[in-house]
């Protein structure tokens, strides 16, 4: 039974979105990580890059797999979670803590709108 | 769903009991994982692992010309297997191309059994009565497609003699390559001290309605011994560290076994068979490119199949491709098999991998990939 935190949004893509302001901190699911299994490489996005919704700004390997992860909303990097780098196994322990992947400023928040509530995006992957 | 038309092993209902995650493979739907890829990778290492290889082929010949028949399909010589006793072997077409790698055993004077890819059972069996029907009629042997009646599973890893000891104890008494019949269950069960995982290990062959109990058996009497069921996720980072290749990734029909790396295998100094005069001239003359084992050199993400090889001699050409490509569990770090140009296969050579249009740094080095200290 997957975790899905009722503080966050969600994208269909299986991205989390927490919002602060103008930042927003984005993951991936509980339900990714699980499908996921082992992560062994995650690649994070250059600090300054401007992504638009739905971009592929990151990639996590599993053992056997390369996935793409994409920007849930657009704007700005503007921090990367470095610790993954050594220890990207932490997405799998804590994927809505410890295992957060990178924080943008927000260009568009209007785009937050199109963003699945928790509901919904449980819906989604049929819980 | 595609889900219906996957083919089942006998060991579904235990593996999904197990809370295996099913994958399509093969037009099979077969475990890739238990409790996590490493874990069971690390398991086989260092204890035992266990894993449903039913869905490969077993083909069965009798008679007194099965010799001489599959002597002239296979590329190995099976005339120097006493009764008992098996070797790896390759199958290949006229222009020394690969059909399939397989495993050829002896079990009786006139009695043959081989062990085929999963995938290509189908293509195998067609092209050996093709070539029993065509060029070999007055031949003196019957040949049977076995494989929908038999399970197979492969007990790997330090503790597996331990282990099949406790099922058959004789089993562990035989060596490598060889293999015995044994009862179960009033059944007849092969057993070879073979396998795929770089590890002392077993492979045994039973009856469809016999593998459960097979199966429960040894995973009982292993348990406290620290053996897993394992998944083709392990299966698979287990063989790359090996350095084993797998059909469809180092041998497709557009290979051979010298390009391969695998002339220890193609033996030249016995009668004719089909693809010897293009292998004999390959290892006479050299190959313009070969396969060869590599090991990420730098922080990167994995190699995986079908990555752009270069080289790290100035020029930057590209001169290869990656055909298999995992993270190593008991290494940490990317390794992978992958065919690169004939002047760049040396041990130590440095090569790079375009991973996602970056060169990441590597460096070939031999098979096995990995081997435990002693």
């Amino acid at each position: 039974m997957s975790d899905i935190p009722t503080d966050l949004n969600y994208a269909s893509s299986h991205e989390w979105v927490s919002v602060e302001g103008d930042t927003a901190i984005i993951g991936i699911s509980d339900h990714a990580q699980e499908e996921l299994t082992e992560l062994v490489f995650i690649e994070l996005p250059e600090i300054g890059l401007k992504l638009t919704a739905g971009d592929p700004c990151a990639v996590v390997e599993s053992v056997k797999t390369a996935s793409d992860i994409y920007a849930p909303v657009s704007g700005q990097v503007i921090e990367t979670n470095d610790a993954l780098d050594t220890e990207p196994g932490t997405v799998n322990e804590d994927p809505y803590g410890d295992g957060w992947f990178f924080k943008v400023r927000l260009t568009d928040s209007s785009e937050l709108g199109d963003l699945l509530s928790p509901e919904d995006y449980a819906m989604q992957i049929d819980m | 769903m595609v889900e219906n038309s996957l083919k089942r092993t006998a060991l579904f209902k235990t593996h999904t009991a197990l809370g295996a995650r099913m994958v399509g493979f093969g037009g099979w739907e077969m475990p890739v994982l238990y409790s996590g890829i490493a874990q069971e990778h690390l398991a086989v290492r260092e204890a035992a692992g266990l894993f449903d290889i039913s869905h490969m082929g077993e083909f069965l010949f009798d008679g007194s010309d099965a010799l001489e028949f599959l002597n002239r399909m296979l590329t190995n010589d099976l005339g120097k297997l006493e009764p008992g006793s098996g070797q790896y072997s390759l199958l290949c077409q006229d222009n020394g191309g690969v059909i399939d790698d397989l495993y050829a055993y002896r079990l009786g004077q006139d009695r043959y059994l081989l062990i085929v890819n999963a995938s290509r059972i189908e293509v195998d069996w067609m092209w050996i009565k093709a070539q029993r029907n065509t060029r070999h009629k007055v031949l003196q042997f019957e040949m049977t497609d076995c494989s929908d009646a038999l399970s197979a599973m492969a007990l790997q890893g330090p503790k597996a003699a331990g282990i099949i000891a406790g099922v058959f104890p004789a089993a562990a008494e035989r060596l490598k390559n060889q293999i015995a019949e044994f009862d179960f269950a009033g059944a007849a069960a092969w057993v070879s001290r073979t396998g795929y995982t770089g590890e002392d290990g077993f492979e045994l062959v039973v009856p469809n309605k016999h593998a459960a109990a097979l199966w429960e058996q040894l995973l009982s009497l292993g348990q406290a011994l620290g053996l897993v069921p394992a998944g083709l996720g392990a299966r698979d980072t287990l063989r790359t560290e090996a350095g084993y290749s797998l059909y469809g990734h180092e041998l497709t029909s557009d290979t051979t076994p010298i390009e391969a790396a695998l002339g220890w295998a193609v033996a030249l100094d016995k009668p004719d068979f089909i693809g010897r005069e293009m292998l004999a001239a390959q290892k006479q003359d050299g190959v313009s490119r070969r396969c060869i084992g590599f090991k990420m050199t730098g922080k990167s993400a994995p190699p995986r199949e079908q990555y752009k090889i270069f080289a790290a001699d100035g020029t930057d050409r590209e001169i290869g491709e990656v055909t298999s490509g995992t993270q190593s569990p008991s290494l940490g770090c990317g390794i992978g098999l992958g065919y690169v140009e004939t002047a760049h296969t040396k041990p130590g050579t440095g090569i790079e991998i375009e991973i996602r249009n970056r060169r990441s740094p590597a460096q070939v080095v031999k098979r096995p990939i990995f081997r435990k200290p002693d």
